[in-house]
Parts: C-alpha cells; sequence; structure tokens
C-alpha cells in the first residue's frame, strides 16, 4: 500500500499539468450532486472569462434555485437575486455599469416561470447582457418539481402521473420565443453532456461575452442539463436520457446569430 | 437662499432627487404619482446623464433598484400602494442585503384597486414590515411639499449611513398640491465613489464582493439578524425625528403624520382659539417612532388623539407610548376622504368633555 501511493506521488511529479482550476473559479467544493450538468456549465462560463482577460469587469447575478450559490464559486463580483429577477437585477447593475460585463445564470423555474415577465422585457428592451439559461427540465432545488420546460410525459413530484398538456400546458419554448424579439443579438441552444459539446458552448459563451463589448442586444446561451437527483436517474442515464427526450423536443444550435454587418458596423 | 419655486409634491420630488445626484431611477406608471416618471424622462437624462427606466412592473422596478443599488449607485423608485405592495418581497431582500436605495409610496386609499385619493392606510406596511422577516425600513413622512424635496437627499444620507433602504411615506394630496420650494444646489453626482462593498468589478487585488440576503447555516443567519437587530438599535438612538407644537403647557395632544399634522395644526389653533389647551406631536420618522416624545408628554396630558387617514393604524404605536397613563382616541377618515377642521374640533370637544 505504501509503496504504491509512492509510486502514484512520483509518477505525478513527472506529469505536467494539462488542465487547470481556472483563477475565475474559487477553490471551493461544489454543493451538486454528482453528474449534475450545472458543475461544468460554471467551469466553461468561468473559462469564457479568464480566456477573455475580463475577470475584473464582470458582474454576476445569481438566481434563486440550485445555482444560488453560484457566487460561492465564481470569482467575479456578483448579486444573488430574488427568484426570477436576476434580469431585473442585471437591468439595474448594467444601466448604471455600462462599461462592465454583465450576466445572469438561471434554471427554468426562474426564468422561464416565476421570471418570465422580467426575462421577456429584458430581451425585448435589448439589454447588453448575457443570459445562461440551464434547462433541466425539472425544478431542482425544491425537490424535483413540475417545471415550465418540463417534457409532455415526465413524471415529477407534482406530475406524478406524468405531465399531460390539456391539464398543465406544453413545454415552454422559451429560447425560441425569446429568439424572435428584436432586442435579442445572439441566441443559441447548447449542452454539455458530451465532450465536444462542452467545447460548443464554451465557444457559444466567448462569443456571447464578445458581443456584449458591441452593445447590439441581449445574447442568450441556453444550456440542456440534467438533474440526475431528480429525475431519479445514475448520472450516465441521465445523460442517455437527455439524449434521448430532452434534445428532439429542444434541438440544439443558433437560434439567432448576428450578420457580418451587424458586427461590422458596431 | 436656493431657487424658489412652485411645485407640485411629485415634481418637487423628481427635481429635488436629479439635484440631489441620482444615479438611477426606476418606476412603473401608477396615479397618483406618475408625474415621478414622467418629469424624471423629460429631465433626469439632459441634466445630469442619470438612468431613468420605466419597468414593466413594480416588481421589476424594486429587483432593478437592487441590482443598481448593489452596484454602488444613488437610487430611487417611486410609486403608490397597490405598487409598493408588489415590491415587498423586494424590499425585504434589500433590508437583507442590507442596500441603500430610496423608495417613495404616494398613498391612495385602499384596500384592493381601492381609489386614486389620498391616505395614510400603509402605515402599518411601511413601518410594521411588509415583506417577510425582521427588518426594518427607515421611513420618513413629509408634510409639506418643500419636505417632499428635502427628504430625497436626507433619505438617501440616511441610507448610505446605514446601509438601509428607506421609504418616504407621502400621499396623494402631498404629491398633486402645489407649493413653494426652496431647491436645493446640483450636486455633481460623479463625485459620489461607490462604496467598497459594491459590485463594480473585482480588481485583482481585492477578493470578490458579492451581494446577497441568503445564509443558509441557521447560526450564520441568526449572526446576521443579530446584527442587523443592532443596527435597528443604533437607529433609533439616533435618527429619530418628530416636531412638538405648544406641547408644553398643553391639556391634550393631537398626535398625526404628514397631511393629518396639516388639519391638526388647524384644529389646534381652533381649539387654542376657544381657551383649550391642545398641542401637537407629529412624528416626522415614524420608524423609528418618537415614543419617548409622546411618552414624556403623558406624564402631563389629560388625553391624546391619533389622527389618520385610515381606520387606527398609528394609534397603536402612540398607545403603547402612553401605556395606559391617560386616554388615547383615534379619529380617522378612510377611502380618500379628507376631514375637514371642524368636523375633528367636534370629535376632540367630545373626547375632551368626557376625560374632564
Ligand atoms: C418567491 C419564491 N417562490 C418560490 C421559491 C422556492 N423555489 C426555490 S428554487 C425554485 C425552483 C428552482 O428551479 P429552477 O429555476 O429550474 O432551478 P434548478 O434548481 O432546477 O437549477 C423554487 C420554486 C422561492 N425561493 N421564492
Ligand atoms: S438537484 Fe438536480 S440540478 Fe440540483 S444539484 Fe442536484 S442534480 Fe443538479
Ligand atoms: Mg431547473
Amino acid at each position: 500500500m505504501e509503496n504504491s501511493m509512492h509510486e502514484v506521488e512520483h509518477h505525478y511529479d513527472e506529469m505536467s499539468v494539462v488542465c487547470e482550476r481556472p483563477s475565475t473559479l474559487l477553490d471551493a467544493r461544489m454543493h451538486y450532486c454528482p453528474g449534475c450538468g450545472h458543475g461544468v456549465a460554471h467551469r466553461i462560463l468561468m473559462e469564457a472569462i479568464e480566456e477573455l482577460g475580463i475577470q475584473e469587469q464582470t458582474v454576476g447575478v445569481a438566481p434563486v434555485g440550485c445555482s444560488v450559490f453560484a457566487y460561492h464559486y465564481m470569482n467575479v463580483d456578483m448579486q444573488e437575486a430574488a427568484h426570477g429577477r436576476a434580469t431585473a437585477v442585471a437591468t439595474g447593475i448594467k444601466r448604471c455599469l455600462p462599461d462592465k460585463y454583465v450576466y445572469t445564470y438561471q434554471g427554468d423555474g426562474d426564468l422561464a416561470a416565476i421570471g418570465t415577465g422580467e426575462t421577456v422585457h429584458t430581451v425585448n428592451r435589448g439589454e447588453n447582457i448575457l443570459i445562461v439559461f440551464i434547462n433541466n427540465a425539472i425544478y431542482g432545488m425544491t425537490g424535483g418539481q413540475m417545471a415550465p420546460t418540463t417534457l409532455l410525459e415526465q413524471k415529477t413530484s407534482t406530475t406524478p402521473y406524468g405531465r399531460e398538456s390539456s391539464f398543465m400546458g406544453n413545454p415552454l419554448k422559451i429560447t425560441e420565443l425569446l429568439a424572435q424579439l428584436p432586442g435579442a443579438f445572439y441566441v443559441t441552444r447548447q449542452a454539455v453532456n458530451t465532450p465536444v459539446n462542452v467545447r460548443r458552448a464554451k465557444k457559444a459563451l466567448l462569443n456571447a461575452l464578445k458581443y456584449q463589448k458591441l452593445n447590439k442586444g441581449t445574447c442568450m446561451v441556453e444550456i440542456v442539463s440534467n438533474c440526475p437527483t431528480n429525475w431519479g436517474m445514475k448520472p450516465v442515464e441521465a445523460n442517455e436520457w437527455l439524449v434521448e427526450n430532452m434534445l428532439p423536443y429542444y434541438p440544439l444550435g443558433d437560434m439567432k446569430v448576428p450578420s457580418k454587418e451587424d458586427i461590422e458596423n458596431a | 437662499m436656493g431657487e424658489l419655486r412652485l411645485m407640485k409634491g411629485n415634481e418637487a420630488l423628481a427635481e429635488a432627487a436629479i439635484r440631489a445626484g441620482m444615479d438611477a431611477y426606476f418606476g412603473y406608471p401608477i396615479t397618483p404619482q406618475s408625474e415621478v416618471l414622467e418629469y424624471l424622462t423629460r429631465e433626469g437624462y439632459n441634466r445630469t446623464k442619470c438612468t431613468i427606466l420605466q419597468a414593466e412592473s413594480e416588481i421589476a422596478s424594486i429587483n432593478m433598484v437592487y441590482g443598481a443599488a448593489g452596484a454602488g449607485a444613488r437610487v430611487m423608485t417611486s410609486s403608490s400602494s397597490p405598487g409598493i405592495s408588489l415590491m415587498q418581497e423586494g424590499l425585504s431582500y434589500i433590508a437583507g442585503a442590507e442596500l441603500p436605495c430610496l423608495v417613495v409610496n404616494i398613498n391612495r386609499g385602499g384596500p384592493g384597486l381601492g381609489t386614486i385619493q389620498p391616505s395614510q392606510g400603509d402605515y402599518f406596511q411601511s413601518v410594521k414590515g411588509g415583506g417577510h422577516g425582521d427588518y426594518r425600513l427607515i421611513v420618513l413622512a413629509p408634510a409639506t411639499v418643500q419636505e417632499m424635496a428635502d427628504f430625497v437627499e436626507e433619505g438617501w444620507d440616511l441610507a448610505d449611513k446605514y446601509r438601509n433602504p428607506v421609504m418616504m411615506l407621502s400621499d396623494g394630496a402631498l404629491g398633486q398640491m402645489m407649493e413653494k420650494v426652496e431647491l436645493r444646489e446640483q450636486r455633481d453626482r460623479t463625485a459620489r465613489k461607490a462604496p467598497e462593498w459594491a459590485t463594480t468589478g473585482k480588481p485583482v487585488e481585492r477578493d470578490r464582493n458579492f451581494i446577497t440576503s441568503l445564509f443558509i447555516k441557521p447560526e450564520e443567519m441568526e449572526q446576521v439578524n443579530l446584527h442587523l437587530q443592532e443596527k435597528y438599535r443604533t437607529i433609533e438612538a439616533n435618527e429619530i425625528r418628530v416636531q412638538e407644537m405648544d406641547t408644553e403647557d398643553a391639556d391634550f395632544i393631537i398626535v398625526a403624520y404628514g397631511l393629518s399634522a396639516r388639519i391638526g395644526h388647524k384644529v389646534m389653533e381652533i381649539m387654542r382659539a376657544e381657551g383649550v389647551k391642545v398641542g401637537l406631536i407629529r412624528p416626522i420618522t415614524l420608524w423609528p417612532y418618537p415614543y419617548a416624545t409622546i411618552a414624556k408628554a403623558a406624564e402631563h396630558v389629560k388625553g391624546f388623539l391619533s389622527l389618520e387617514l385610515n381606520a387606527g393604524q398609528m394609534v397603536e404605536d402612540v398607545r403603547l407610548a402612553v401605556n395606559g397613563r391617560c386616554p388615547v382616541g383615534h379619529y380617522g377618515r378612510m377611502g380618500g376622504i379628507i376631514p375637514s377642521p371642524e368636523e375633528v374640533v367636534e370629535v376632540l370637544k367630545d373626547m375632551y368633555s368626557k376625560i374632564q
């Protein structure tokens, strides 16, 4: 035993570091469940901020939801908003600090149920902020109730027999809806279930942050995520379920991209 | 002597806000205070490049105020009763996160959609909480258009001093009436620096700032509450404001704030002309409340009348202060009706004859 430990340490000494915690992410143990998409989403957002060198100019807004403690992990100035009001809080910040990069990080209940009004009007005003939207089709924090994005027939603690449209409405494609608004500048849907998707999602976040400097409107990156705990699945099963059920209804890809002129004339 | 103008209360408030160096205003139209937003959209940005934004609701307004205050701005919102009700969750968060801001309520009659006429029916909501949890707003009650202007800057200074939301509780009559007002000098709003706790972007040399009212561990949450309570005790010790008129020789005292105090003053004059020694206590801060002033007067007067435009809300605080030493009555009209001084004189005479 002692020997093998020694070997491991020795081996480690000889390795070069290929992957480090970005300076924008604090050295804190996250409270997220194993396999949860929130941790990955935090990391790529913070990597993007580090790579752009904008940590000092960035102010984030945390929601009420599982990511309510985002400010314990993200090493930027942050405010914790009331449930659903993150984009209103971000509006207040951005209007007073127009030169800063401002983002919100919100779950589906926060952004698309209780905060729908704020979300729609923030994008409609074209506030120059980034909205990171974590869609896991459920209320994670409160123990797995139906979200506006819950799929038809999906079972949750408040749709014990599955969501039925005549009774509980249909899963809300709020991102598609927001992409229709003239105030939206860049709207895309990504996922973090595979390494390729993680890289694509990060690229989208990088672009969205870069666009913020153009002052051309709201950028929104939806990330289709999971909730192994409240879906009642192991992490791998959850990501399989995501591919089979979430992605057909919430297809990945860009919904609104800036034109060349948009970017050049800015 | 500052510039003199004849202005509506709502306009004087807006003008004073620009002059006091306001960085941002967020609001939603509602009678009888829409002039504030109208005046500011017309004048604000043009004069000081401040942010004036018509929000989609009062819920959005108060949360924009939260964001702006957290970013270090001198920020205000205004509304009237139903809109202020919508802001209560936000106010609780602002108090919990200890953010300075000014919220103005141009009180109208309720409950429900009620009426657009003046009322003081929001006393309980303003001074006893309104939102959830153990928090306090510093509540200033102007009685003149001049005070509606003056209490803007004074309110912000108090908010900054204690990192606490301040409410100006006015009413539809004061907001709409025109009076002479002396305006203060224009402050340079760029001269005011953001506080060091504000989220202005984290320089390398300092740790990140975060604004929150969430403390999930009970031991921590209790400490935060104890800290807030200690702050509230300091405010109670230092910031009570009250006006006493002819109380030294009074046999009977009217307690009234804001618009009611103006009526009370007239009642006092009529009674004094008839030989009855009536005095007036006008609380200017409704929280912290001038309990001690009333308690002291209770040692030598025969009775009190709490005059309010409601069913009897502040009278509970008067009774607390008097603590059974003499009778405390209440008179009020509701639904936007303002009693005439003569009407109150009758009530007072009746009460006075019974306690002689
Ligand atoms: C005004 C208010 N209503 C309800 C709640 C309770 N609540 C907290 S988080 C939440 C839902 C969170 O779900 P979502 O936004 O999807 O985030 P997730 O946890 O799934 O990441 C609810 C209903 C609250 N905190 N405040
Ligand atoms: S409850 Fe769900 S969303 Fe919340 S941390 Fe756990 S897996 Fe993630
Ligand atoms: Mg969710």
